[in-house]
C-alpha cells in the first residue's frame, strides 16, 4: 500500500484521481487544487483530505508518491519541490516546456532513486504496444520512414482566453495534440536528430499553434545511409474527428505497420522474418486482442494500464520503466527541435566554435542574437 | 428472465443502441468513419430505427445526443406509427456539453440546457446548490435539461453513462449515485439505470447505499472484454447477487461471431436484456432470431 497525493483537479487530474483512489495497493491521503470549490465539493463528498497547496501536502500527508495534473508550465517547479522531498512523481504530459528542466529533474530523479513516469498513455495502448513489439523482431525489416499523425476537435473557432491558449504556458496543439505521436515515434525510432521543415501554424488561435508539420531526421539504420525520417501531421482544429484521432505508419524494406487505437494492420512481404501468428501479406490485429484486463476501467484501458504500472513500480523501487522521466525528456527536445526549426532558430553542432549557447537542449535566442549568430554561421558556411 | 414486481418496469430481452450512429466503433476508425458518414443524415438512422422497431426491437436505448432530439421530434409527431416506442435515454451527453462550453462559455451552456419550467427556478437551484457545494442541485438540474427532449415520450428507464459512473465510483462520490437514484423515481416515474464497466465495484457501492435490485448495464461476452473485476467475478455476480442485468458489447466489437456470442450470453445466469447495434434491417433480423432461438428461459 502505497500513499499518493493528487495535485491539480482539472479533466485529467480528476480522472487520474478516480482511477488511483480505485486502486487496491494505494491510499489517497491528499488532494490540491488551487479552485477551492473543486475541492470542497470533493471533501464533502469523498472524505478525501484536502490542501491548499502541495507543500503543505508534502509537510503533512506522509507521500510515497505524488500525482501532478497541473498546466504544463507549472511542472517543473512542482516536480522539483516533490523530488527533493524524497517523493516519486507522475506528472503530466508534456513534461517540461524548457529540455533543460527536463534533464536537470531526470538526473535529480536519478540521484535520488525515485520512480518518475509521465502520463504518455499511448505507449500503454495495445495496438501503439503491438508495434513496438513488430519493430523489435525485426518483422518490417530496417525501418526507413514514419508518418505520425494526430486529429481532433478542439479548437474550432477564435475562442478565450485561458491557459491553453497561451503558448508560454505550454498552450496549443503542439504541446498537447503533437507530443503524442511524437513520443510514440521517439520510442520507436529513438531520439531525432534534427527536423526540417517544421511549420506552427494556428488556424482560429491568436496565440498559439492549431497545426503541426514537421519532419524528424533520425540516425541512418545503416551507417553511411539515408536517415530514418518522420513525418509529423498535426491538428487540433479537425472537426471531422469525433475525439482525438492517432496513428502512425512505418514503412520499412520488409514491410508496412499502420496503427490506431483500434488495430494494428501489416503487411509483411514474402521473405519477411514473419512473428508467430502473423502471415506473409495482410495481418489485422484489434484492441480485443492485444489489450489486457485492467482492474479498473475508466476511458480507456491504457489510462488504467499507466496508472498500475506506476504503482507496481513505486512499490517496487523500479526506477526504470516506460515513460520514465528520461523518455519523457527525449520527447520535450524533440519538441524543442520543432520550435526552433519554425523559428529559424540555427543550433551549430556541438563541437562548432560558434555553438549556439545550449546546443540541442537550449532555450530559443531571442530574435536579434538569433540573427546575428545565423549571419555569423552563414560566413562560416555553417547555415544557409 | 428474472421475474419482477409490479413495481418494475419490464425490460425488452433486445434493446437497441446507438454507437453504431454515432461513428462509435470500438474495433475500427474505419468502420466508425463510414458509419458516421452513412448516418449523416438522420432521415437514414429513422429508417433504421424504423426496422428495428418493425423487427420487434421497440426500446431505443440512446444518448442525449443533439440529434436523437430531431429522432424524438419524429416520434412525437406519429404517435400512430410507433404506438409500442420507448426510450431509455443513457446521460449525460458528455461531447454536448464540452462543445456547448467552448461556444457560448459556462453560462451560456446552462442557459441552453435549462428545462422548460423556466429560468429562475432552474437557475435558483443552481447557483443555491453552487454557493453551499450542495451537488443535489446540480445534479437534478442536469438531468431535467437532459431530459427534456424526451417530454411526452415514454421513458421508463433512465441511465447514467458508464463515464461519469466510473469516475464517481472511482472518486467515492457515492451519493451521487443515490441523488440519480431518488430523483429518476421521483420526477420521472421511471427507474434509474447504471452503465459501467467495473460492475462488480459498483454493485458493492450501490448495496451500501441502499439501492435494491439495480439496473446494471454493462459488457458482458464470452471473451470477457472490457469487464473489470475479471470473468470469474462476473460470472459469481451473475450468480450470486440481485440486480437485473442488461449485457452489452456482447460481440466484444465483432470479436466474437454472432451465433457463438448470443447463444453463450443466452445461457449466462439472471441477464434480462442485451443491448446490440446494428447498421441494418439483415443484421437486427439476425440478431433477433438468434435471441429467440437461444433464450429459452
Amino acid at each position: 500500500m502505497i500513499r499518493v497525493g493528487v495535485v491539480g483537479l482539472g479533466k485529467m487530474g480528476l480522472s487520474h484521481l478516480s482511477m488511483f483512489n480505485a486502486h487496491p495497493e494505494v491510499e489517497v491521503a491528499g488532494i490540491c487544487d488551487s479552485a477551492g470549490y473543486m475541492l470542497g465539493v470533493l471533501n464533502k463528498y469523498t472524505g478525501l483530505k484536502t490542501y491548499a497547496d502541495m507543500g503543505a501536502m508534502l509537510d503533512d500527508a506522509e507521500l510515497d508518491a505524488v500525482v501532478i495534473s497541473t498546466p504544463s508550465s507549472m511542472h517543473a517547479p512542482m516536480v522539483r519541490t516533490a523530488l527533493e522531498r524524497g517523493v516519486s512523481v507522475f506528472c503530466e504530459k508534456p513534461f517540461c516546456l524548457d529540455p533543460a528542466d527536463s534533464a536537470a529533474l531526470t538526473a535529480l530523479a536519478e540521484e535520488k532513486g525515485l520512480v518518475t513516469q509521465v502520463g504518455y498513455h499511448y505507449r500503454f495502448v495495445g495496438a501503439f504496444a503491438e508495434v513496438k513489439r513488430l519493430l523489435d523482431l525485426g518483422a518490417i525489416g530496417r525501418v526507413t520512414h514514419v508518418l505520425a499523425e494526430a486529429y481532433g476537435p478542439v479548437v474550432l473557432k477564435p475562442q478565450g482566453s485561458t491557459w491553453r491558449t497561451k503558448k508560454a504556458l505550454g498552450g496549443g496543439s503542439l504541446y498537447d495534440y503533437a507530443a503524442h505521436p511524437l513520443n510514440l515515434v521517439n520510442w520507436y525510432l529513438g531520439e531525432a536528430e534534427r527536423a526540417g521543415g517544421s511549420v506552427l501554424n494556428p488556424v482560429f488561435s491568436r496565440e498559439t499553434d492549431d497545426e503541426v508539420f514537421s519532419t524528424l531526421f533520425f540516425d541512418p539504420a545503416t551507417p553511411g545511409g539515408a536517415p530514418v525520417t518522420a513525418q509529423l501531421s498535426v491538428n487540433w482544429s479537425d472537426e471531422s474527428q469525433r475525439k482525438m484521432t492517432t496513428k502512425v505508419t512505418i514503412w520499412g524494406t520488409e514491410g508496412r505497420i499502420s496503427a490506431d487505437r483500434q488495430e494494428v494492420q501489416v503487411f509483411l512481404r514474402d521473405g519477411a522474418a514473419v512473428p508467430d501468428g502473423y502471415v506473409p501479406g495482410w495481418n489485422v490485429k484489434y484492441t480485443t486482442e492485444l489489450t489486457e484486463e485492467v482492474w479498473f476501467y475508466l476511458r480507456g484501458e491504457e489510462y488504467s494500464a499507466q496508472v498500475d504500472t506506476f504503482v507496481t513500480r513505486v512499490i517496487k523501487g523500479e526506477t526504470e520503466g516506460v515513460n520514465n522521466f528520461a523518455h519523457a525528456a527525449a520527447t520535450d527536445r524533440a519538441i524543442q527541435l520543432m520550435v526552433d526549426d519554425a523559428a529559424g532558430v540555427v543550433r551549430a553542432p556541438a563541437t562548432g566554435a560558434l555553438a549556439a549557447p545550449a546546443g540541442r537542449t537550449g532555450r530559443s535566442l531571442p530574435g536579434a542574437v538569433r540573427s546575428r549568430v545565423r549571419s555569423l554561421l552563414q560566413k562560416v558556411g555553417v547555415a544557409r | 428472465m428474472t421475474t419482477t414486481t409490479t413495481e418494475q418496469v419490464r425490460m425488452d430481452r433486445l434493446l437497441f443502441g446507438d454507437n453504431q450512429f454515432f461513428g462509435v466503433n470500438h474495433m475500427s476508425e474505419e468502420k466508425a468513419r463510414a458509419q458516421a458518414m452513412k448516418f449523416q443524415d438522420i432521415s437514414v438512422v429513422q429508417s433504421v430505427l424504423d426496422d428495428a422497431y418493425d423487427e420487434g426491437v421497440t426500446t431505443f436505448m440512446c444518448t442525449t445526443h443533439d440529434r436523437i432530439a430531431l429522432v424524438a421530434d419524429h416520434v412525437r409527431a406519429n404517435p400512430e406509427r410507433y404506438p409500442d416506442m420507448t426510450f431509455y435515454p443513457c446521460m449525460p451527453y458528455a461531447h454536448k456539453y464540452a462543445n456547448a462550453m467552448t461556444e457560448d462559455g459556462p453560462l451560456g451552456a446552462i442557459k441552453r440546457f435549462l428545462p422548460d419550467e423556466g429560468f429562475l427556478d432552474a437557475a435558483l437551484r443552481g447557483s443555491r446548490s453552487l454557493a453551499t457545494k450542495d451537488i443535489e442541485g446540480i445534479v437534478t438540474l442536469l438531468i431535467d435539461s437532459e431530459m427534456k427532449m424526451f417530454a411526452g415520450l415514454r421513458t421508463p428507464v433512465i441511465f447514467l453513462q458508464n463515464v461519469v459512473v466510473d469516475l464517481l465510483l472511482g472518486l467515492g462520490f457515492n451519493e451521487a449515485f443515490k441523488i440519480f437514484h431518488d430523483h429518476v423515481r421521483a420526477r420521472y416515474g421511471a427507474e434509474p439505470g447504471f452503465i459501467t464497466m467495473n460492475t462488480p465495484a459498483l454493485l458493492d457501492v450501490l448495496d451500501g447505499l441502499g439501492i435494491v435490485n439495480p439496473i446494471v448495464c454493462s459488457n458482458i461476452n464470452k471473451v470477457g472484454f472490457r469487464m473489470s473485476g475479471g470473468m470469474e467475478a462476473y460470472h459469481r455476480m451473475l450468480a450470486e447477487r440481485e440486480f437485473r442485468a442488461i449485457a452489452m458489447s456482447v460481440f466484444a466489437s465483432g470479436a466474437i461471431e454472432p451465433r457463438e456470442a448470443i447463444e453463450w450470453v443466452c445461457a449466462q445466469p439472471n441477464i434480462e436484456s442485451i443491448v446490440f447495434g446494428a447498421s441494418s434491417r439483415r443484421n437486427i433480423a439476425g440478431t433477433k432470431a438468434l435471441v429467440d432461438q437461444y433464450w429459452v428461459r
